[in-house]
């Protein structure tokens, strides 16, 4: 018998407080934190300070904000915070795409030092050398792992990464004098959401490459799609599927011989780092994201951060400031000659870029191959052992290997037992686990996206890996446990119609209030 | 890992080498190199990443980084003025507390079950920041101010049919850029003037730009400038008057003080969260928020994530879930509303915590002390011969310029000499405005007692004199 089928599903239960709304704790007159008073030679001097606004623009009454003790609010955030499945409590490995993995403690008590916290952005450049150094390094240590020329630290994400690399694949065709014929962006369909729909804001036309029958990009739509109106490539590689694109190189050929740019978006680096490059595959820009293969926590959707890195060529399109050094003193250079402006206020999201140059330091060159090639080896272990379920499938490249994360399918499930994807994940939460389906569109039917990294055990994947064999099993034995799922959980089964709905939707206490208990109208 | 000896990082357990090996023959390879099979000879890296030696232990990793930061010299080793975007306020314990709990700090995307906390938690966050600005929606927070003013005009354009937006002179320079990036090349943004006596808007130039392609007029309030811009009544109402909408950037720390913008007409706001709760962190602690009314072809025009509460099957109790999902991005790729993906929403719960602390009559003290202490450090600035305090006659909140054009020296000059006597002086707004020549923006908070505004006009007299 091997390992895993002695591996036991957990007789879990998570925190289930049945916590109020905030506005419904507390009394009236109760303070949770006190401000200082004001001393009595100021107030002498100016006064209440009120009376100096204009009177209509004093407010007149009172936010109606809760009314709560320190102690209670306290109390009230931990039991939501017990109500929230972290990556530090689970295996994490449901989230694929994401790059769930371990985010050291030590990193976080550099970011919240107050040699840190408590720094001004705009204070003396003599005061911050050391945040610049770590500015400085990062961009240094991000050009190895790249082989591109300069980055930038100041996009805010993923997304925003790509919206610069939108600007300057714009900026670049207008100092070429080409932007008026050069209107379209080409991506593919297993590539982020954001990859269309971030350069679409700019107002690009949007074409979408999809898989051929190996599950990679197809090359003959690329084809068919590239042309003199072709601005320009953004592609993820490996993509969704973790299938490595071997013609990707081509890819990059076929765009620049139309004159066009190729952004790389390689938010989830983790399977190939040390071991293929943007460079060599030909990418004139891409973007790591910090709090995915380097280790910065996801903070339940943010901070994060998406580091972009260019070639020579394109570092004068750059959005300012730059980081730079003199040999004896860092500083910010705005001396960039066809900058796109900014994306984000002043430099980035710097606890994300301490943790990053912490986490690149704590493992170097090696340990950084390290962290591929076991998020590599974890991730076809599993594919194998995932594989072994009834009813689950792994489309495309049968035989092959995958990278860092795998896109699979319940499809057969379904057909079979009428269990979805969605009812698979809600009976997932009954054992402790986390089970994401994928992004739209399902190209593959009834999806989810695995992706193991190397922070795992192998027991640790053993034991999802026992959670989804148990799950499968009960489709086909006790389908009516997984429909209702889950039964362990904070909430039971959620009534979802009234978020489509005008008339009933409710995104604050206050339209709640007037919506659903015809209050405070 | 380490070819001298079997180091096993502790960050990576399967690095063991009988576990590793275990796997490798389940999956039937006797080289994880193998599995790299289908990267192509040519695309695999041949030379060596050139990164330091690392540093194995949390010892030495702790003793390299702290040293880096030592080189730091902080806000609370010196007295600071600056704001202009980012600003020193007091962060109650508990919110640190709670943005470092395991559990939010790492959690990411999961369903309404099992992240049911993370969800309740961004939905009263809403539900507070909806009482503050008296709007019934609110937004899971973006990156920072300038993208929520951003989404705000795009927001505008698409609700109108229009692709123009009028911007007031007086807004923060670099969040202009951001804005203007994020326009390119669809949106035409114009600058109405600001009337440099009251440093207030120019009404009259706001007639004369606004027409029937605005879609929206946006002015901050506060401005950049700490200016309380009090004729908002009469913008929205041009701005109605017109068919555009009204879009007011907002410090939330000021509404306890100040009258929402929904009370003067203002159909979005928008504006940074950082003050409530998160720390500076050298430009880190940023998050931006957008609220409107509940109007459904508003709501449908957010490209945000917007959570809202629902029932369950068991009677009473409280669920949460993704409002009107299919605008997304998420969703709909590029036909979504322009593009959703991570952002900053742990500071949205650290603002929610902020809140719900400080209550409405925190909310009040603090609008009042800021008044005060501000008011207090303008005035005795004003005694100071060499020096005028900008569009004195105007009511401020927190931040005002000093105008230091009658001395010889220059700003950044006086700065320097001031970092010696352990202060940081005001933002120098020659370079942003240069028709204010030498002039600073002072940032004054709840934070600044009477003695720190004392030393920096005794620094001030002394390097003026």
């Amino acid at each position: 018998m091997s390992p895993v089928k002695n591996m036991k599903v957990r007789n879990f239960h998570q925190a289930k407080w049945d916590e109020p709304i905030i506005f419904e704790l507390g009394n009236k007159g109760e303070r949770g934190i006190l401000l200082p008073e004001i001393e009595k030679e100021i107030e002498a001097v100016v006064g209440d300070g009120v009376s100096k606004i204009p009177k209509h623009m004093n407010r007149e009454q009172a936010p109606f904000l809760p009314e709560i003790s320190q102690m209670q609010v306290l109390k009230h955030y931990l039991r939501l915070s017990q109500e929230t499945l972290g990556a530090d409590l689970n295996v994490d490995i449901g989230q694929g795409t994401c790059t769930m993995k371990y985010s050291p403690k030590i990193n976080e008590i550099f970011a919240t030092s107050p040699k840190i916290t408590e720094l001004h952005p705009s204070q003396p450049i003599s005061t911050v050398q050391g945040i610049l150094e770590i500015f400085y390094k990062t961009d240094l240590f991000l050009r190895e792992i790249s082989g591109l020329d300069q980055f930038t630290l100041q996009p805010a994400s993923g997304s925003q990464a790509i919206l610069t690399m939108s600007s300057i694949i714009k900026a670049f065709h207008d100092y070429n004098g080409e932007n008026t014929q050069r209107d379209e962006i080409i991506t593919t369909i297993f590539s982020h959401p954001s990859d269309a729909a971030a350069p679409a804001v700019q107002g690009y036309k949007i074409i979408d490459i999809y898989p051929n029958q190996e599950g990679l990009p197809d090359i003959e739509a690329l084809k068919e799609a590239i042309s003199d109106r072709t601005a320009g490539l953004l592609i993820t590689n490996p993509e969704d599927t973790g299938i490595y694109n071997p013609h990707i190189k081509e890819f990059t050929d076929m765009i620049h011989e139309v004159g066009g740019l190729c952004g790389y978006d390689q938010a989830n680096a983790n399977g190939i780092l040390g071991i293929a490059r943007a460079k060599e595959a030909g990418f004139d820009m891409c973007f790591f994201n910090l709090h995915k293969t380097f280790s910065s926590p996801h903070g339940c959707g943010g901070p994060s951060a998406g580091a972009l890195g260019v070639k020579k060529e394109l570092i004068k399109f750059l959005p300012v400031p730059l980081v730079c050094y003199n040999g004896s003193e860092y500083y910010f250079d705005y001396k960039v000659s066809h900058t796109i402006g900014k994306v984000r206020s002043y430099y980035g999201v710097v606890p994300a870029v301490i943790k990053a140059y912490s986490w690149i330091m704590s493992l170097g060159k090696e340990g950084l191959e390290e962290v591929s090639r076991i998020a590599v080896l974890n991730n076809n272990y599993l594919l194998k052992k995932v594989l072994e379920i009834k009813g689950t499938s792994a489309p495309y490249a049968k035989g092959h290997h995958r990278i860092e994360q795998v896109r699979y399918s319940w499809n057969k499930l379904t057909e079979e037992t009428g269990i979805t994807t969605e009812d698979i994940t809600n009976r997932m939460v009954d054992f402790g686990f986390h089970m994401w389906s994928s992004h739209h569109p399902f190209i593959v039917p009834q999806p989810f996206t695995l992706e193991p990294t190397e922070s795992y055990s192998k027991a640790e994947i053993d034991e999802y890996i026992a959670g989804l064999t148990k799950v499968a099993e009960e489709a086909y034995s006790n389908p009516e446990i997984v429909k209702n799922a889950p039964h362990r959980s904070v909430v039971h089964k959620l009534i979802t119609d009234s978020l489509d709905d005008p008339d009933k939707w409710a995104i604050t206490w206050r339209s709640y209030l007037k919506k659903w208990k015809n209050d405070r109208i | 890992m380490n070819t001298k000896k079997t180091l096993i990082h502790p960050y990576i357990p399967n690095s063991v080498p009988e576990i590793k090996g275990k796997m490798m023959q389940e999956i039937g390879v006797d080289d994880i190199d193998e599995l790299y099979e289908d990267i192509p000879d040519f695309l695999r890296f041949k030379g060596r990443m050139n990164l330091p030696d690392p540093l194995l232990s949390e010892y030495d990793l702790k003793r390299h980084v702290n040293e880096l930061l030592s080189k730091n010299t902080t806000c609370q080793e010196s007295i600071s003025f600056l704001g202009g975007g980012c600003w020193q306020h007091y962060v109650p314990a508990i919110c640190d507390e709670i943005n470092q709990r395991s559990e939010f700090l790492t959690a990411y995307a999961g369903e309404p079950y099992e992240d049911h906390g993370r969800f309740h938690a961004l939905f009263e966050y809403a539900s507070m920041m909806g009482e503050l600005l008296e709007m019934d929606v609110v937004n899971v927070p973006t990156y920072d101010w300038g993208q929520a003013a951003s989404t705000a005009i795009h927001m505008a354009t698409r609700i109108t049919d229009r692709t123009e937006i009028l911007v007031s002179e007086t807004i923060s320079p670099d969040r202009l850029l951001i804005i203007q990036n994020y326009c390119n090349p669809l949106l035409k943004i114009k600058i109405m003037k600001t009337d440099y006596e009251t440093g207030k808007i120019d009404l009259g130039d706001l007639e004369d730009s606004i027409s029937n392609e605005t879609a929206g007029v946006y002015f901050e309030n506060p401005s950049y400038l700490g200016c309380i811009e009090d004729q908002g009544s009469k913008i929205s109402s041009i701005s109605h008057d017109n068919d555009a909408l009204c879009i007011v950037g907002a410090d939330p720390l000021s509404l306890g003080v100040l009258t929402p913008p929904s009370n003067y007409g203002t159909d979005i706001v928008c504006g940074d969260i950082q003050g409530l709760g998160m720390h500076m962190q050298y430009g880190g602690g940023h998050a931006g928020f957008i609220a409107t009314h509940d109007e459904e072809k508003i709501v449908m025009e957010y490209p945000s994530r917007l959570f809202g509460i629902i029932p369950t099957v068991v009677k009473g109790e409280y669920g949460f879930g993704d409002v009107t999902y299919d605008r997304t991005s998420f969703s709909k790729r590029e036909k979504g509303k322009e593009f959703i993906g991570t952002a900053a929403a742990l500071w949205g719960i650290t603002a929610g915590v902020y809140l719900a602390l400080l209550g409405p009559q925190g909310m009040q003290d603090l609008g009042k002390l800021i008044l005060q202490k501000s008011q207090y450090a303008m005035k005795r600035l004003s005694t100071i011969d060499e020096i005028d305090i900008l569009f004195n006659q105007t009511a401020h909140f927190k931040e005002f310029v000093v105008d230091f054009n009658k001395t010889p020296k220059k700003v950044s000059k006086i700065n320097e000499l001031l970092v010696k006597k352990k202060i940081f002086g005001g933002k120098d707004l020659s370079k942003e405005f240069p028709n204010l020549r030498e002039s600073a923006l002072f940032c004054v908070t709840e934070v600044h007692k009477k003695e720190d505004i004392d030393k920096l006009i005794l620094g001030l007299e002394e390097i003026l004199n």
